[in-house]
């Protein structure tokens, strides 16, 4: 490991002992918080009873079908948006101003477009997603040097192979960007729907906790999946690092 | 290598191209109208002033950009719309895939038109040998020097054993002596492979040193104001700069391309007349 890995480690388990100390003296009252050793423990004794699988189940199936969804429509979009300059100026503005839109107002459309299933939350969470993947992939085909365009004629490679052999791995490092905050955003809007709106899922699980006073259950679920998000980006940024380490002049 | 020395391989007949103008722009004249027969398995060089077209008529030669007017024919086909089978060209630029390996590299094109492994394999080995990169096969690009990189582009197009190779500046980015020795690996490869070379340069000593023929081309709109013939044996290298018929070479090629470069920098012919000669 690195120095910095190190000091990464150092300040996170800092933080967490200075919060564990502050709540086991009652400067942070158990009614406010508990402390991290018991989240760990409440969370090991809740995924050793296997009640809260099938909201695990169905909160990860959620996000991997928005992030999927959002993945593989981003790409294509953004590759046509960059492909026709003037369909890219019309649509700009939007892009620019689309995370100012709060998405949660189309629920109620949402549910009477597909009634009260899982899918409203998964379109809320791809509508979060797509524009991530769209404006990282506009970013990395802006940034594709102009000779391979050059390279793909001298091969007569028509416009898909072009971007599937030659502009997809050239913005891969772009892409990879994207995927992270797809991953990111396809998280927080499949968990803050459940929270809000849904009746399963972690975030239905969290909220139920937090509206009974079960702060034990509210952190250790709170916990889980912060543990999930940060493994999840942890390996996106090791995989990334490797990719960019190839590449590196 | 199929055809006679002495018949046409590629030619250009009467070619123009004139970009169309941009937002109420003039449109741009950018070559032309401009003659030239490429000879089979000869090595042609074009040297001209900034902004003359050198680029431009090659892209025409390619199919990667359409002539305006006028005729292109590579082996008495027409060129349109797409790069012919049998045309290779490498650029200035850098253009290797910087997310696979210099072997991946060099086997791209013959992967995607259906080439059987055992083909690949020996190809590729081949012109990994040829070009020296046989111990860099599993490098990345990012690993290469400059140089390098150049070479695995250069074997890339080798391996689709093009019987035209365009080079567009191709030496560009590199340093002096590693542009000799280049030169003479290019050299090298045209002894072996027998194809016809277009090499667009600013160097006129490179043009001078590699070249059977050398167009001299005038300031925008590109024509050829002179074409050379150097003289220099098959069998030649980098050594031939010592030679002095390589100095007169240089020499008449600046003559020609003096005053036209003048022109490219935004000086008149008045200015060019008055600086002391030479």
């Amino acid at each position: 490991m690195t120095p910095l890995t190190w000091i990464r480690i150092i300040l996170v388990a800092a933080f967490f002992g200075v919060l564990e100390i502050l709540c086991r003296t009652r400067v942070i009252k158990p009614v406010t918080m508990i402390p991290p050793s018991e989240m760990v423990r409440e969370l090991g004794a809740l995924l050793a009873s296997g009640s809260i699988y099938d909201d695990i189940r169905q909160t990860l199936a959620a996000v991997a079908i928005a992030l999927v969804l959002a993945v593989v429509s981003g790409f294509p979009i953004g590759v046509v948006l960059h492909a026709v300059p003037r369909l890219r100026r019309a649509v700009d503005p939007l892009l620019a101003t689309y995370y100012a839109v709060p998405f949660f107002v189309f629920y109620p459309v949402l549910v009477a477009i597909f009634g009260l299933s899982q899918w409203p939350v998964i379109v809320i969470a791809f509508m979060f997603a797509v524009v991530a993947m769209v404006i990282s992939t506009l970013n990395g085909l802006d940034r594709i040097p102009r000779v391979l365009d050059k390279v793909a004629r001298i091969h007569n490679m028509g416009a898909v192979e072009t971007a599937l052999r030659l502009k997809l791995p050239a913005a891969a490092p772009h892409l990879f960007t994207g995927l992270k905050l797809a991953v990111a955003y396809s998280f927080i809007g499949v968990i803050a729907c459940e929270f809000i709106m849904a009746a399963s899922g972690l975030g239905y699980a969290i909220a139920y906790a937090y509206n009974n006073f079960d702060n034990r259950t509210m952190y250790a679920l709170m916990l889980f999946v912060l543990a999930l998000v940060t493994t999840i980006n942890m390996a996106l940024h090791v995989w990334e690092r490797r990719l960019l380490r190839r590449r590196v002049r | 290598m199929s055809g006679d020395v002495n018949t046409p391989h590629a030619e250009l007949a009467g070619v123009t191209r004139i970009y169309p103008g941009a937002a109420g722009r003039p449109p741009l004249h950018a070559l032309g109208p401009v003659d030239l027969v490429l000879r089979h398995g000869e090595f042609f060089s074009i040297v001209g002033p900034s902004g003359c077209g050198k680029s431009t008529l090659l892209e025409v030669l390619a199919g990667l950009a359409p002539a305006t007017d006028g005729r292109v024919t590579f082996e008495g086909r027409p060129v349109a719309g797409r790069v012919p089978e049998g045309v290779g060209v490498v650029f200035q630029e850098d253009a290797s895939f910087p997310w696979l390996t210099v072997w991946d590299n060099v086997a791209f094109g013959l992967r995607r038109t259906g080439v059987d492994a055992a083909e690949i394999e020996r190809r590729v080995g081949d012109a990994l040998s040829f070009m020296g990169l046989k111990d860099f096969a599993r490098a990345y690009p990012a690993q290469l020097s400059g140089g390098m990189r150049q070479r695995v582009c250069i074997a890339r197009t080798l391996v689709m054993q093009p019987r035209l190779i365009l080079l567009d500046e191709p030496f560009g980015a590199l340093d002096a002596q590693t542009r000799l020795l280049m030169g003479d690996e290019l050299l090298r490869l045209w002894r072996r492979t027998q194809a016809t070379i277009l090499l667009i340069t600013h160097a006129l000593d490179e043009a001078a040193m590699l070249s059977d023929r050398i167009g001299a081309m005038s300031a925008r709109p590109g024509r050829f104001i002179d074409i050379v013939e150097t003289g220099w044996p098959a069998e030649r290298d980098s050594r031939i700069v010592a030679k002095p018929e390589f100095g007169a070479i240089t020499s008449r090629l600046w003559q020609s391309l003096r005053e036209e470069s003048l022109k490219a920098l935004g000086h008149g012919r008045a200015q060019a007349g008055a600086s002391p000669t030479a």
